[in-house]
């Protein structure tokens, strides 16, 4: 089927997977096991086929099966709108990171043009009510399923950010130095923002069009002061604030300090203030949103990685959102403690059952 | 071990060499062994000569083997243009192409806060100095595509605005190059700077 799925995964010596593999035909998984059998750290591994840390944010060495510790591979064969592509990732002990496409050595960020994936992993529960660091990065992931360079935007301010707010700790007054690195900072800065309202303004326009069983929110970006999003307004606003950032011995505007601000439009109330479950369920809302959108716009609806997200959802909600999944013909790959969380699929998912023994996750595709 | 402890020193401090690795540096050594009067002996009084001779162009930061390097002296190679490189092998690659008939200022590295790389580390001060001194009229920053090439860049031309006129090397599709195997920075680049036929 045409699409954007992983048709074949294979993990040797991934987190509690010593050898694994999963042949997939594009349905959405269903993937069920006790507590600690290594569900998602499946999923895990497919998060990795997006630019980045993972879903988990972890670093590569952590990743290696233990205690043996020798490194690990994820090969994927990812069917990309007609087109097939080999993708391996390998982590030697001690090594970083290295990326094959067909079989070629790639740059991390190219991934982002070749796969969209999205998530929502428990940990994200408390998005709406912790600091702004998760909702930021919720917020640049989403505009990175859109616009794959707003990571490399991302690299390059965040680079010269740092270089400055080294000068700054140094107290160095160099004007032509900071005048240089506040250059690329407006440039690439002018570059996310804009990258952040127009993903949101996707986003917003799908849960407007949709009819969906999870409730809209009305999306923005707010920050602490008033940051100028136009490059040249930014080089100005950084160049007029060194006293003051020198004094704090950091940057204090930028895209740096954005904050993603969501209101349950129905009840217009601000998320933080949501009960959990309508937290839980504005999140799910904005996932199914920005994959809508993406299919709109790349003729193929994204990766989804559902961890647990069954779990807080009563009967009637899991099974809208299995329609709404699959309504969308995407590969969800989901993760519950049973096989009855999932009855409502039927047969328009695949299932895979995960146990665990002596400290090794095993498959057992049903 | 199997070879004897001076042959094998000999390995190890070739196998730290850039694009050598242990094996190639055992058959670099092995090679050379078997060629010992023909090719290991005119090597090692050759790298001994260059130990001795090899220095810093003063002016240029190129390196040579006298205080002015070869392009530094070279009176028709004095046109009132400065290529501003990062590195030696940056200013050696410009020269192999034998297109460019100034002369060169190697910066040494580019601006990073991080590394403790300021300006001074960079010999930015003496190629301020060198304007005036051999009457530049035109800088080329040929600096890399980086944050801090570009970053080393916007200072030097913050530095000699109005003194000179500043220009850098152009980006987009190499020769020889297909469209298809660039990445969209490049291909946006080289549509920004396209120029009528």
């Amino acid at each position: 089927m045409p699409g954007l799925y992983l048709s074949h995964l294979a993990l040797s010596h991934f987190r509690s997977h010593r050898r694994a593999e999963v042949a997939a035909d594009g349905r959405p998984i269903a993937i069920f096991g006790p507590n600690g059998a290594g569900k998602t750290n499946l999923l895990e591994a497919v998060s990795l086929f997006s630019p980045g840390r993972g879903m988990r944010r972890a670093a590569v060495q952590e990743m290696s099966r233990k205690p043996e510790a020798l490194g690990w591979k994820v090969v994927g064969v990812l069917q990309s709108l007609g087109h097939a592509h080999e993708i391996e990732m390998r982590c030697e002990a001690g090594g970083a990171r290295e990326l094959r496409v067909d079989g070629k050595s790639a740059p991390q960020l190219a991934l982002g043009r070749l796969a969209r994936v999205i998530w929502l992993t428990p940990a994200m529960d408390r998005l709406w009510t912790e600091g702004a660091d998760g909702r930021r990065r919720f917020l640049d992931r989403i505009a990175l399923s859109f616009f794959p360079e707003h990571g490399e935007a991302a690299l390059a301010y965040e680079k010269a950010m740092r270089e400055r707010n080294r000068l700054l700790k140094e107290d160095l007054r160099d004007p032509a130095w900071y005048a240089a690195l506040e250059s690329q900072m407006a440039r690439a800065g002018a570059a996310i923002a804009a990258g952040r309202r127009a993903a949101l303004d996707r986003v917003e326009a799908a849960q407007a069009a949709a009819e969906t069983a999870f409730p809209a929110a009305e999306l923005g970006v707010r920050y602490p002061e008033e940051m100028p999003e136009v490059e040249e307004a930014l080089a100005t606003g950084l160049a007029e604030g060194r006293r003051r950032d020198l004094a704090a011995g950091r940057t204090l505007i930028g895209p740096h300090r954005a904050d993603l601000a969501a209101t349950y439009a129905e009840k217009g109330m601000p998320a933080a203030e949501c009960s959990t479950g309508e937290q839980k369920a504005l999140l799910i809302s904005l996932v199914l949103a920005n994959a809508r959108a993406l299919a709109g716009e790349i003729g193929a609806a994204p990766i989804l990685l559902l961890d647990e997200v069954a779990a807080h959802l009563d009967a009637g909600r899991r099974a809208a959102l299995y329609d709404e999944v699959c309504a969308l013909g995407a590969q969800a790959w989901m993760t519950g403690t049973g096989p009855d969380l999932f009855e409502a699929l039927g047969d328009r998912a695949q299932r895979i059952e995960v146990t665990e023994a002596g400290g090794e996750s095993h498959l057992r595709p049903l | 071990m199997t070879q004897p402890s001076e042959i094998e020193r000999l390995i190890e401090m070739m196998a730290k060499l850039p694009g050598l690795g242990p094996r190639s540096a055992r058959r670099a050594v092995l090679h050379l062994v078997a060629r010992r009067d023909a090719q290991l002996a005119p090597l090692a009084r050759q790298m001994q000569l260059v130990a001795d001779t090899a220095r810093e162009c003063t002016n240029c930061g190129n390196i040579g083997t006298a205080d002015l390097c070869p392009i530094c002296t070279d009176p028709r190679r004095a046109n009132g243009q400065i290529c501003v490189v990062e590195t030696v092998a940056d200013l050696w690659a410009m020269e192999r192409a034998s297109v460019f008939s100034g002369r060169y200022h190697v910066l040494g590295g580019t601006l990073s806060a991080l590394d403790a790389i300021g300006p001074e580390e960079l010999r930015i001060p003496q190629l301020v100095a060198r304007i005036d001194e051999e009457a530049v009229r035109e800088v080329i920053l040929a600096l890399p595509a980086t944050v801090d090439g570009q970053t080393t860049a916007h200072y030097i031309a913050d530095r000699l605005e109005e003194r000179v006129a500043l220009t850098s090397l152009a980006q987009g599709v190499p020769i020889g190059g297909e469209l298809d195997f660039l990445d969209d920075g490049t291909i946006t680049a080289a549509l920004n700077a396209r120029k009528p036929l």
